[in-house]
């Protein structure tokens, strides 16, 4: 299971007078937090990955333009959400591992094998962490949305829904009852039968995750700008592309997707 | 007697140090500001209250009422700057009684300064004094240890940098009503905009020598886009898992009730509380 | 004759006498930059259409001493780059021989291929994350200017001591991020109010800028120098801080009920 593992210098326990009163060396935190949320929902052939584009330290806004979701090839997305520099510094190395495979094995890699590789990454710095989370999202081989989400260190696993970051918090009860569909009843069964979660489609799920960012923008002084949305979808049927070099590179994966990129406003404040 | 009594420090320290965290208080990480112009002043404040990084009231009040002619916009810790206005407000007014006389500003600044000093910065509020009275206008900031500042133009709390680089480059000598309120409004526009501890909305206050104008959410630059979808739930989405109706009859098994009639008569009283069997 | 290779060329142990290779056996621990001694404070940075300003004061402060009052803070990198630092001032002239050295090695292929801003920016903000990953940073936040040569099209960005990075249409290092960059953003706050705004106009708003931190941040100096980089290359200037209004000073007597 994913997500308990904690950084060292978070797990720090607060400090209180007893202790402050004596002179403390002060060291120097190789960490920063550079706030932010991101989100991926994966459907039954589609992915969505979406972040907010406000990149802050303390209470001051970076820029108001930085992308947290990357291409990293072969039909896959990376989120990364936590300190920006280890989250660009991860996005460039699962990029070049993920270059490399196809130069290697004349293949794209699946999703799933990249999401295996990733662990390997983050867990190879056990002992001096990516201070990031990483969401990593594509098409698996039967062409089926597939979001894989991590800790710090790489303890990983597949899930449907999933928000990271300074407003994770918020938006995760939303994700459970609107994607999810957690403790809800077809109406008139009395609560025999649940409401079953997996059949949303695309465009209803880009309107929640709108919802959940405009909502997050709301309560959370981190979030905000602008919103990057990523969809991975299944590429067109063959007659509907004119390249045909375009279609060789696409037939050498099973189930690699296309990645369209949406860019919207949020607010500012 | 008097002094300090710190006991109740060494038993949070105890108790923080046993894993129990601290409480957070509300505070009003913001952008606060005042300018004088000829013939009055002008306070500004943003309307975003914070508890660490979320926003704990979208649309708070940061400007104090102290006295008709006196206002005040406070940063800091919520609860202090409200309290601290408040009890400065109550002593000024008694003041005034006493004397016989209109409050001065130069007054209420002193209030606040000695009653803050005596409490060495442990009650955290920041605040910006303005207001008229028979010796003119006046703009002051008063901090949380006690020192005190005049100026033409102040600005405070953590957006105070980037309302204070309006100021900078923006202030006249000899600036009249409107332009002030502008200045204002844009200083604190810079806040909101700048810095993540302020937000929403900018509320002014003008103050003359014959009254002062409260302008509540004078700009709302940040109002919510609308929900993309609808968030009813289907009637029956959630289950019935166990049924109970209570009639009136068996409501004084639960509480006590009076029946009172249309003059106000007490017409009947059940006894207290039964226990369900 | 030395009959050993080894030791020609050394200073004789006769003469010399043996070399005490003692304090290469220390058993002091290898300590890192903890603190920046010798300080700069802000950089500002803005894009304008057809290229990018950049500017930075000219003081080294020693902790709260004015230290040193002529010191350059920007420095020129091929053709078309300038990059500017604060923070720690040794830790900048390190990274100053990196970039001269790096420049050197450029030279070399003699294939009229030039470094350009971007490369630059990306080369620096590789030396600063791998010298945090070693818990040695360089304690500086750097901007890097440029323009393209031949689309004009103009560079700026950020990076500090840990790695991180980032671009806008204005950025500034520092208090500057604090008391600059929101008079910047009010005139520049996307890409497209940049590709509208004209040098001249630029010029002026790191004027302006530079005021306000002369007023407001305590370790800043009057003193300052600029650098503009267009697609024709870099000019660079030096300006003292004019017109400066204490207009506000008339009026204050004390900080409370003095009123002589």
């Amino acid at each position: 299971m994913a997500s308990q593992y904690m950084l060292p210098h978070v797990q720090q326990p607060p400090s209180f007078h007893s202790t402050a009163s004596q002179p403390r060396q002060h060291q120097w935190s190789p960490y920063t937090e550079n706030g932010g949320v991101i989100l991926g929902i994966a459907g039954k052939d589609y992915v969505i990955i979406a972040g907010d584009t406000r990149s802050s330290e303390g209470y001051s806004i970076n820029t108001r333009t930085a992308r947290k979701i990357f291409d990293v090839g072969s039909g896959i997305v990376l989120g990364v959400v936590g300190m920006s520099a280890d989250g660009e510094e991860l996005a460039r190395k699962v990029a070049r591992r993920i270059d490399d495979y196809k130069r290697n094995h004349d293949k794209h890699i699946t999703v799933n094998a990249a999401a295996v590789m990733l662990s390997r990454i983050l867990y190879a710095k056990r002992f001096f962490p990516y201070y990031c989370q990483p969401l990593l999202g594509g098409l698996d081989e039967d062409g089926v949305g597939a979001i894989y989400t991590y800790d710090y260190v790489g303890s990983f696993e597949r899930e449907a829904s999933r928000a990271f970051g300074a407003a994770a918090s918020l938006i995760t009860p939303f994700l459970d009852n609107q994607i999810n569909l957690k403790n809800q009843f077809v109406p008139g069964t009395n609560g025999d039968e649940p409401r079953k979660p997996g059949d949303l489609p695309m465009d209803r799920v880009e309107k929640i995750v709108k919802d959940a960012f405009t909502s997050a923008v709301e309560r959370h002084i981190e979030v905000g700008d602008g919103l990057q949305l990523v969809r991975v979808t299944r590429p067109p049927p063959r007659e509907a592309m004119e390249d045909e070099e375009e279609v060789d590179e696409r037939e050498k994966t099973a189930g690699g997707g296309v990645l369209t990129e949406v860019m919207s406003e949020l607010k500012k404040d | 007697m008097g002094g300090f009594d710190f006991s109740n420090h060494t038993r949070n320290a105890a108790l923080m140090a046993a894993g129990m965290p601290a409480p957070k208080a509300t505070s009003t990480g913001t952008t606060i500001v005042g300018c004088l112009f000829d013939g009055g002043v002008v306070i500004a404040a943003d309307t975003r209250a914070t508890s660490g990084p979320i926003v704990a009231d979208k649309n708070c009040e940061k400007l104090h009422y102290i006295s008709p002619q006196i206002w005040c916009a406070g940063a800091g810790t919520a609860a202090d700057t409200e309290f601290t206005t408040a009890i400065t407000s109550s002593n000024l007014e008694l003041h005034s009684l006493s004397t016989g006389r209109k409050p001065r500003v130069v007054t209420c600044m002193t209030m606040l300064k000695q009653h803050l000093f005596k409490y060495q910065g442990h009650i955290g509020a920041y605040l910006v004094v303005a207001g008229c009275d028979p010796t003119g206008s006046h703009l002051y900031t008063v901090h949380a240890h006690g020192s005190t500042d005049r100026l033409p133009y102040v600005t405070m709390g953590s957006g105070s940098l980037a309302a204070m680089s309006v100021f900078e480059t923006q202030w006249k000598k000899g600036i009249d009503r409107d332009g002030a309120v502008k200045l204002c409004s844009d200083a604190i526009l810079a806040g909101i905009f700048n810095d993540l501890g302020s937000g929403s909305n900018c509320d002014v206050c003008v103050i003359t020598p014959d009254k002062a104008t409260l302008m509540r959410n004078y700009i709302t630059p940040n109002v919510r886009v609308p929900k993309e979808l609808n968030y009813k739930f289907a009637k029956g989405t959630t289950a019935v898992l166990q049924e109970k109706i209570i009639k009136k009859d068996e409501l004084r098994r639960y509480i006590t009730v009076t029946e009172v009639d249309a003059k106000g008569e007490t017409t009947l009283t059940t006894d207290v509380m039964q226990v369900d069997a | 004759m030395n009959q050993f290779p080894h030791g020609w060329g050394r200073p004789r142990d006769d003469v010399y006498g043996a070399y005490d290779s003692s304090y290469l056996n220390s058993t002091e621990p290898v300590s890192h930059t903890q603190r920046p001694i010798v300080t700069g404070t802000s950089v500002l940075g803005v894009k304008f259409n057809g290229g990018v300003i950049i500017a930075a004061d000219n003081i080294a402060s020693y902790g709260s001493l004015a230290r040193y009052d002529n010191v350059e803070r920007l420095l020129q990198v091929g053709t078309h780059t300038v990059v500017g630092a604060g923070g720690d001032i040794s830790d900048m002239q390190y990274l100053h021989l990196l970039l001269d050295n790096l420049l050197i090695k450029e030279q070399y292929p003699a294939d009229d291929h030039a470094l350009l801003a971007p490369q630059v920016h990306t080369y620096i903000s590789r030396v600063l994350y791998q010298r945090r990953n070693k818990f040695d940073p360089l304690w500086n936040s750097i901007l890097t200017a440029g323009a393209d040569p031949k689309t004009s099209e103009p560079f700026l960005s950020y990076v500090d001591l840990r790695g991180t990075t980032y671009t806008a249409p204005a950025l500034a290092t520092g208090y500057g991020a604090h008391l600059a960059v929101p008079i910047l953003r009010r005139h520049v706050p996307d890409e497209e109010a940049c590709a509208s705004l004209s040098q001249e106009d630029a010029e002026k708003l790191v004027e302006e800028c530079m005021k306000v931190l002369w007023y407001r941040d305590a370790r800043s100096g009057v003193k300052y120098s600029w650098a503009v980089v267009t697609k024709d290359g870099v000019t660079t200037g030096n300006n003292k801080i004019e017109n400066q209004s204490w207009k506000f000073a008339e009026m204050i007597k004390g900080y409370g009920a003095q009123n002589v």
